[in-house]
């Protein structure tokens, strides 16, 4: 569960295997360091290891809690849910997937949207939860950052994303690729209203969501600990027989080259966006 | 039961015959039709029930007519633009300009090599952000000069590799996919061999979506989906099946506009008339599209993308009962 230890041991990145909590778990075992927390304690401190400082893995809706002003978030998600439009079935059938997936998270697909003020500005906050079947986006995912960004434009208040998301639902097939093409379509008319977009990476930051909408931000920070890449490093070794380097993917490595504006500790992320948003706040030019 | 190795076994036969009664002048023409015969026969039957499998296969069939052999044939004139302006020239993603039907158009295309030599220097036709930059870099040429944009896909995808990923492929394919959305004149893609997922969509966010007939458009290759659904390089076949990849299929869907017919026994047998159907159809869409106001043309594009996707409204409170 732990996807980031802090402390200086060289491979910390052994985070390959993450499983995410269920919502009825009272107690949890941090993988790190083996101590059993109880998840209140847990949830006052950014889901952050009390014992070690390994960082646990957050749903949607215990990320919107860490961000924004308590009290100050209203869910906006729309009441979609995915169609099976190819009639997919690889070991189960799709729509057995996402309900259970629907079960598991208390969510109908990979995203909750909500208004909320984040330390006092309003904004419209989208995010991923990895928890639904991958954060994959599909076209409910798609659909629903759209209409996120559009109020967004109505409302006049800068659009944050926090994506967690392993690609494309590979369940909707090609529907699922046209999602990309579909949010930054819209992205782009969010541009054009001259509406801010912080985008914020977490654990994981990939494929087809990398290749469009989250890719497109204004400003880009990443969390400690993420992983942030359009191929999978198995693709990778495979398809190029390359030796990978120790930090390929990691936070630092997008840093460095030029991918993302800034690393943040996740107890730092709502103070950061406070920044920011602060930073941003009026006296723009005509008005 | 047919398969495409004996189909190609009696190709290779066939074309033997010809070069033998061409070059050394043997009187063979008599086996020849009957081989003739025989390999029609074979045809029809293997494309008679052509599984999704067996398009994939043809899509990446090592004949089939590549990039630059269709440009050459489809478009006059054509002349190659090269480079980013920035790190260099990936020739896996060609483009430049060229004429069709007499007018300007701007070209884009993937390129696949036959020789190995070919296939090194094209890295299979996958391309990395230098060549997604050139692409954005060309569509912003048919946008300041209001020229039709025309892209030929054929990519297994974008090319995974720790360079790729240092110079953010991702972001090079997602600033690629916002140019092509704002280009201000009619744009139109074909799939005319393998659709692969980010490096496909990258270059066709068309107001137009044309595929030939025994193209693949694929959110991911059949062999990945095998891996991570089935975990199961075996279920392959069946994945290609799943992943609704299929021109007729995503025809159905409503991502693709037309589906172009390709000559009996796939474009290799026929680059020339495969050629032909392009054009003819490029034509008469960009026709299409020309009589267009700007003003119509961008707002049938953003409706076209913006409305994509399948999904139900629910009454909200039934979800939980629901479940």
């Amino acid at each position: 569960m732990p996807i980031w230890k802090d402390e200086k041991k060289k491979n910390r990145r052994d985070y390959v295997e993450v499983t995410p909590s269920r919502a009825e778990d009272l107690w949890l075992r941090c993988q790190s360091c083996g101590e059993l927390v109880f998840r209140k304690k847990l949830a006052q401190n950014s889901y952050i290891c009390p014992h070690c400082g390994a960082y646990f893995f957050l749903s949607a809706e215990e990320r919107i809690a860490s961000l924004v002003d308590e009290g100050s978030a209203a869910d906006v998600t729309a009441p979609l849910v995915a169609n099976d439009p190819l009639g997919f079935v690889d070991r189960k059938p799709y729509p057995d997937r996402v309900k259970e997936a629907q079960r598991e998270t208390g969510l109908l697909d990979a995203v909750k949207v909500v208004e909320a003020r984040i330390e006092g500005h309003p904004v419209v906050l989208a995010v991923m939860d990895f928890r639904f079947i991958g954060g994959s986006m599909g076209s409910v995912v798609g659909e629903e950052l759209c209409l996120a960004m559009e109020r967004a434009i109505e409302l006049g208040v800068p659009f944050v994303l926090v994506a967690a998301s392993g690609g494309a639902r590979v369940q909707e097939g090609v529907l699922s690729l046209m999602q990309m093409p579909k949010t930054v379509l819209v992205r782009g008319k969010l541009a054009r209203a001259g509406i801010p977009y912080i985008a914020v990476f977490t654990y994981p930051t990939t494929g087809g969501v990398l290749a469009s909408i989250a890719s497109l931000a204004d400003i880009t920070l990443a969390e400690r600990g993420t992983k942030i890449g359009f191929a999978g490093p198995r693709v990778i070794e495979q398809t190029t027989k390359e030796k990978l380097p120790p930090d390929f993917q990691t936070e630092d490595f997008a840093l460095a080259r030029g991918m993302v504006d800034r690393v943040v500790r996740r107890e730092e992320l709502r103070s950061e966006l406070g920044k920011i948003l602060s930073l941003l706040d009026g006296g723009r030019y005509g008005g | 039961m047919v398969d495409e190795g004996t189909l190609k076994a009696l190709e290779d036969k066939v074309a033997e015959l010809k070069r033998l009664i061409q070059q050394d002048g043997l009187e063979l023409s008599e086996e020849l039709s009957l081989l003739e015969r025989k390999l029609e026969e074979l045809r029809r039957e293997y494309f008679a029930k052509l599984s999704d499998w067996d398009r994939v296969k043809l899509a990446r069939h090592e004949r089939r007519p590549t990039g630059i052999e269709l440009v050459e044939k489809v478009f006059d004139d054509f002349y190659e633009l090269r480079g980013d302006r920035l790190l260099g020239d990936d020739q896996a993603l060609r483009g430049g300009l060229a004429k069709l039907g007499g007018k300007p158009v701007v070209v884009l295309f993937h390129q696949k090599g036959r020789t190995l030599e070919e296939q090194r220097r094209y890295r299979f036709g996958m391309a990395g952000p230098a060549g997604y930059r050139k692409a954005a870099r060309l569509m912003g040429i048919a946008d300041r000069l209001r020229l039709p944009l025309i892209s030929l896909v054929d990519t297994p995808g974008a090319y995974p590799g720790v360079e790729a990923e240092s110079h953010n492929i991702a972001g090079t394919i997602a600033r690629s996919i916002e140019t092509m959305l704002s280009v201000r004149a009619p744009t139109v893609a074909v799939i005319v061999g393998e659709g692969g997922s980010g490096g496909a969509v990258a270059i066709a966010c068309a107001d137009r979506v044309l595929m030939l007939e025994y193209a693949i458009y694929s959110v991911i290759s059949p062999e990945g989906a095998a891996a991570i659904l089935w975990k199961d390089q075996k279920a392959t076949p069946k994945a290609a099946e799943a992943l609704g990849l299929s021109a007729p299929k995503l025809r159905a869907l409503g991502v693709i506009d037309e589906v172009l017919p390709e000559p009996l026994g796939g474009a290799h047998t026929d680059p020339d008339a495969t050629a032909d159907t392009i054009r003819e159809a490029l034509m008469r869409h960009l026709d299409e599209l020309f009589s267009l106001p700007l003003d119509e043309l961008l707002a049938l594009r953003y409706k076209r993308y913006r409305d994509v996707g399948s999904y139900r409204e629910i009454e909200t409170g039934s979800f939980l009962q629901d479940l």
